[in-house]
């Protein structure tokens, strides 16, 4: 069952093209990660799946009735906000004190309902976060970088959490990631993004791909590798690079 | 009662307050303090026009500070940072009302009443125009209360839960501009922002959660208008300029006690 389409979608920035031609699905159940270098379009083609962004071309198709859960990548609360976890978690849920505090139970957060969300630590916040995502039984779970400022213990736990959650509740999981070595071991299909989709397939199939190991190097498990952008393959991205960096 | 002016007047600056309480808030949460004030200067132009044009006031400053209003958040995010934007556009027609204001030689105008606000001066009509006024923006922010803070805390999460960011933003901005065509009598010009931010910002130390922010605020804004205009009634003090010493004096209290137990903690 499809639970989102993408067909030939382009998102542009004012000159700057963010995404061209872009086609993908997210099946139930199923866990898939979208990987590229710094500005390859990846947070737009999220944005653009929430209704954020409006395309230039393309669509994007819900199934009708599609519930999504969505965590953001930094969620910034101006300190002059009072709110608790319990009120940031029902704003725009119709749900119960009671359902509030089993999903926090859930995300390994319990007891944090009457704390205010300035209170919070950097990884209590992400699972707050997760929390309130997950509150509503999503069909779907749109995560972007959402372990980012996260220890590697923590994000581990988040990652082994998000497994529980798909294995649970057989939601979809569409999420962007920077941790190579996770993506690898969680994914079920990696996408490659460069402004156009590069490659995608099981995780062993990416790996290998040519494409994607010119956008991150041969070793996976590298950082480093992944802000590395070497220029001895044609692409049209490189194109377009050069026409936003004009 | 409402023959006595002191009682129209209190009545009047506590119709401002509160409004601008739970406006206020958002105001402040939202980082755009300057936006009240661009709002409000602009509204000095709508004032000049009115008066030229021998129209009432209320209709002529809402207009332009509606135009001002949508202006800036249709030219945000283009090349000027915001509060660049809002300089400009702000003390520019400032200085546009002031001079168009000085073309009008057929008629005897107190500018001063425009920039410091004559609430002594209110009428009964004026009355009604500020609570009319105020109960639209109080009514109008409770009906979407939740979406506006929704939208406040983030645009994506916004989107995802279905609420549309750049309509909340245009709601908050449309009570702005009816809050500064209300509060022009009142406290003038120069002083509506601080109706709005100071309430808000006194009121913080003291709130656990959103809504309780608005209200005390709103009791802030109140007890101000109050007791600011009796001790301008007893001292001889400009009124408006009166009621916002008073919200200023609290709001240094309320920080102070606030640090100190929060310090204790």
């Amino acid at each position: 069952m499809t639970l989102i389409t993408v067909e030939n979608l382009s998102v542009r920035y004012g000159a700057n093209t963010v995404l061209r031609h872009v086609d993908m699905t997210i099946e139930f159940g199923e866990i898939v990660t979208i990987v590229g270098p710094n500005g390859s379009g990846k947070t737009s083609l999220l944005r653009a799946i929430i209704g954020a962004t409006k395309p230039v071309a393309g669509q994007v198709s819900l199934k009708p009735g599609l519930k999504i859960g969505y965590v953001p990548q930094k969620l910034h609360i101006d300190p002059t906000l009072p709110i608790s976890v319990e009120r940031f978690m029902r704003l725009t849920n119709r749900v119960s004190r009671n359902q509030c505090a089993e999903a926090l139970e859930t995300a390994g957060v319990p007891d944090l309902l009457k704390r205010q969300m300035s209170q919070l630590s950097g990884g209590q916040f992400q699972r707050v976060l997760l929390a309130r995502a997950l509150i509503n039984r999503p069909d779907v779970l749109l995560l972007d970088e959402a372990t980012q400022g996260l220890d590697q213990p923590g994000s581990a736990a988040f990652y082994r959490q998000i497994e529980d959650v798909r294995r649970e509740t057989g939601c979809a999981i569409l999420m962007i990631s920077h941790e190579l070595h996770v993506v690898m071991s969680a994914s079920d299909r990696v996408i490659c993004l460069n402004g156009h989709v590069c490659c995608e397939g099981s995780p062993a199939v990416v790996a290998s791909a040519p494409e994607y190991r010119a956008l991150f190097g041969t070793g996976t498990g590298g950082a480093l590798a992944l802000y590395r952008h070497d220029h001895d393959h044609d692409h049209d991205h490189c194109e377009h690079s050069q026409e936003a960096a004009e | 009662m409402l023959d006595d002016f002191m009682m129209r007047a209190t009545l009047a600056g506590v119709g401002v307050a509160f409004a601008a309480a739970p406006l206020g808030c958002f105001v402040v949460w939202r980082r755009m303090a300057y936006f009240g004030d661009a709002t409000a200067h602009a509204a000095i132009l709508g004032v000049a026009l009115s008066l030229a044009l021998q129209m009432s006031i209320f209709p002529g400053a809402l207009i332009v500070a509606l135009i001002m209003a949508i202006a800036v958040t249709l030219l945000s995010g283009r090349g000027y940072a915001m509060d660049t934007l809002l300089g400009v556009l702000a003390h520019s027609s400032l200085a546009f009302g002031l001079v168009a204001v000085s073309f009008l030689s057929g008629i005897r105008i107190d500018l001063m009443a425009y920039l410091f606000g004559d609430i002594l001066a209110v009428s009964r009509s004026d009355l009604l125009v500020i609570w009319g006024g105020a109960a639209l923006v109080v009514a109008l922010i409770a009906w979407r209360w939740s979406q506006l803070l929704t939208a406040t805390l983030n645009e994506e999460l916004a989107y995802a839960s279905g609420v549309d960011p750049k309509r909340e933003q245009l709601i908050l901005t449309l009570s702005l501009a009816v809050t500064v065509a209300v509060a022009i009598k009142v406290v003038g010009v120069l002083l509506i922002a601080a109706m709005l931010i100071i309430p808000a910002a006194a009121a913080r130390s003291l709130a656990r959660s959103p809504e309780t922010m608005a209200m005390i605020a709103a009791a802030i804004g109140a007890f101000s208008a109050i007791a600011g205009l009796r001790a301008a009634y007893i001292f001889d003090t400009p009124a408006g300029p009166s009621i916002v010493c008073v919200t200023a004096v609290l709001f240094a209290c309320f920080s102070l006690t606030g640090w100190q137990t929060r310090r204790q903690v």
